[in-house]
């Protein structure tokens, strides 16, 4: 087959070698499809029967006999009395501002931080950038022990502001990173032309760098967002009251008492408090894709 | 672009350079200060949040239980002679290296295939496959927990339906430890796949066609073209991930809660129910200090490969 593959051979040659790419080709595409349709179900199976089960009656839940992946008789009422509940709207709420106050104060941080790291040169400023991606490799889990005990020592546990306060280890690391690998990526002549024109570093940074770094902006923002509305760690060590809990340990442990779960109002709270990022995600998801290749591309 | 700017550079030169020097000093002068100001607010999260309490989580673990009287090493003594512990050890790594391995077999398969798909289809694919990193895991973990459940389970009833027997995934200590793993490769295998997909795509093209009119086959292609070319972004990959399943906290704590029989703890898990459920906070410390080495030593290769991949792409 190599000896007829050089491009100067005749005609026939050729022709044959192209009729047994294409079937290779099919063959790869089938391949391709069938796996993709596998991997698909196993993806969306857990969440699919998290919907099933939802809107499912207590009864069709509890009844051991038809199909699980069956509904029969559809109805809203666990949605309806999950948001009835005055503690769930209350986590939905701490999330909210919780997860608010984070980005905001993330991106300030970052950004500011990732600017001065990707264009002045100063002292110490090589080591800074390392330091921010080795504190981005250091786990929460090693950590919530002692902030455990500085939280308490500022009488901050029990309240979603000291989750203000240690959220940020979890998103301004990255955040900086990747914002460093976006504002170096743009071209020095800008800067001179502003330099040139009597713009100070402030103005550079407001008129030029983030209007032009505006997607890694905006990458950086939902990850900020996506990592403070599922962080678990932390409020699972600091939160035991209730009304303080942010969605995620909310959902986990006031929804679950007793020996007889609620299976259908707790699949329908995890589903609701599963949207927003499934929604930001659905809207922005070349953003999303982009702020999570970024990190390792860019660097 | 180089060449441009230089060129550029020098032509305004005679006419503005008095003014232009000058202001340019001013900028010099100032800029230090006014960048150690713009990177302050980092420096104290980095410092205040992190370094410091890394730094404390060491003194902590040496403090008996009152944290009144400090006593040396005596809480790693006690750790690693305790049987409980010995099997948090041997777990986490069992289920660190085993589900990164999952993870990234699953993960490059799927890119692979994703690859291959016109360009047109790929997206909505990508956007299917992706759906469990961005659900947060608590809460698909609970989903899991559901399908894993011992009377109700939603598995179990399709594989009876195959003529298999139930499986006991959260009972059995072997099982439980099998659960645990696919739901993290259910969770993390998209990443992985998401990051290879960009770096296939990397790949120039021509090396293939290349290959494919020196008679290559499908296999060498992968073996000689793509695996060098991803060599990087595959280690990068693993290691970080290495990093964060070594750590993970909330899969173990949904759907075993480091049961049956503290058989499936992992130290982060261990570490929260020694520290603050039963309140002995400097062993508790001790027990997520023991994930420190193992950290460290992945850091450094991960922060090799990031510095050997920037120079590359310099």
């Amino acid at each position: 087959m190599s000896a007829t593959a050089r491009p100067s051979e005749m005609v026939p040659g050729l022709g044959r070698r192209v009729g047994s790419l294409r079937s290779e080709r099919r063959w790869a595409l089938w391949t391709a499809y069938i796996s993709l349709i596998i991997a698909a179900i196993v993806m969306l199976a857990p969440p699919l029967y998290m919907l099933l089960t939802s809107i499912k009656t207590s009864a069709e839940i509890a009844n051991l006999e038809g199909n699980p992946w069956l509904v029969l008789a559809p109805t809203w009422e666990n949605y309806a009395a999950i948001i009835g509940n005055p503690m769930f709207r209350g986590f939905f709420y701490n999330s909210i501002i919780l997860t608010v106050c984070v980005v905001v104060i993330t991106m300030v941080i970052s950004v500011l931080a990732a600017f001065a790291l990707a264009r002045m040169k100063f002292f110490g400023s090589q080591v800074l950038a390392t330091g921010v991606f080795l504190t981005y490799l250091v786990p929460d889990t090693l950590l919530f022990i002692p902030l455990y005990q500085i939280v308490g020592g500022l009488g901050l546990l029990n309240s979603i502001w000291g989750l203000v306060l240690v959220y940020p280890t979890l998103t301004v690391p990255f955040c900086t990173w990747i914002m460093i690998g976006y504002f170096a990526s743009i071209p020095k002549e800008l800067d001179e032309a502003a330099l040139i024109d009597g713009a100070n570093w402030m103005q550079m940074l407001t008129k030029i760098f983030i209007p032009v770094a505006l997607p890694g902006i905006i990458a950086a923002t939902i990850f900020a967002f996506t990592v403070s509305w599922a962080a678990f760690v932390y409020p699972t060590a600091f939160i035991t009251r209730p009304d303080e809990m942010p969605l995620t340990i909310g959902v986990v442990s006031q929804l679950i008492r007793g020996d007889t779960f609620a299976w259908g109002q707790l699949m329908a709270g995890a589903l609701i408090a599963a949207l927003p990022p499934v929604v930001v995600y659905a809207f922005l998801m070349d953003y999303y894709i982009a702020g999570l290749t970024a990190g390792a591309t860019k660097g | 672009m180089a060449p441009d700017s230089s060129a550029a550079v020098p032509a305004p030169r005679p006419a503005a350079a008095r003014a232009e020097s000058s202001a340019m000093k001013r900028f010099a002068r100032r800029r230090s200060t006014i960048a150690f100001l713009m990177t302050l607010p980092l420096i104290l999260v980095i410092g205040g949040l992190v370094a410091w309490p890394a730094g404390y989580a060491i003194y902590l673990s040496m403090l008996n239980r009152r944290q009144t009287a400090f006593i040396g090493l005596e809480n790693f003594d006690i750790l690693l002679e305790n049987e409980t512990f010995q099997s948090v050890i041997w777990q986490s790594c069992f289920f660190a290296i085993t589900a990164v391995l999952l993870k990234a077999l699953v993960g490059f398969w799927l890119a692979h295939m994703l690859h291959h798909v016109p360009a047109r289809g790929q997206k909505m694919w990508r956007g299917m496959l992706l759906v469990p990193w961005v659900i947060p895991p608590a809460l698909s973990t609970l989903g899991w927990w559901w399908m894993f459940d011992p009377s109700y389970s939603s598995i179990n009833y399709l594989i009876n339906a195959i003529g298999f027997p139930s499986v006991p995934w959260l009972g059995e200590p072997w099982w439980a430890r099998i659960s645990v793993i696919i739901v993290n490769v259910w969770y993390g295998a998209p990443f992985f796949m998401i990051m290879y997909l960009a770096a296939l795509k990397s790949v120039p093209d021509q090396l293939y066609e290349a290959a494919a009119i020196d008679g290559a086959t499908g296999w060498q292609g992968l073996r000689h073209i793509t695996l060098p070319m991803m060599q990087n972004i595959i280690s990068i990959t693993v290691l970080f991930s290495l990093i964060v399943t070594f750590a993970n906290y909330d899969i173990v704590r949904v759907l075993t809660n480091g049961g049956p029989r503290d058989l499936t703890q992992v130290f982060a898990s261990y570490a929260f129910q020694v520290g603050v459920l039963s309140g002995n906070i400097p062993r508790g410390a001790a027990v997520s200090l023991f994930m420190f080495p193992l950290l460290a030593i992945i850091a450094f290769f991960v922060l090799r490969g990031v510095n050997k991949r920037t120079k590359e792409m310099a």
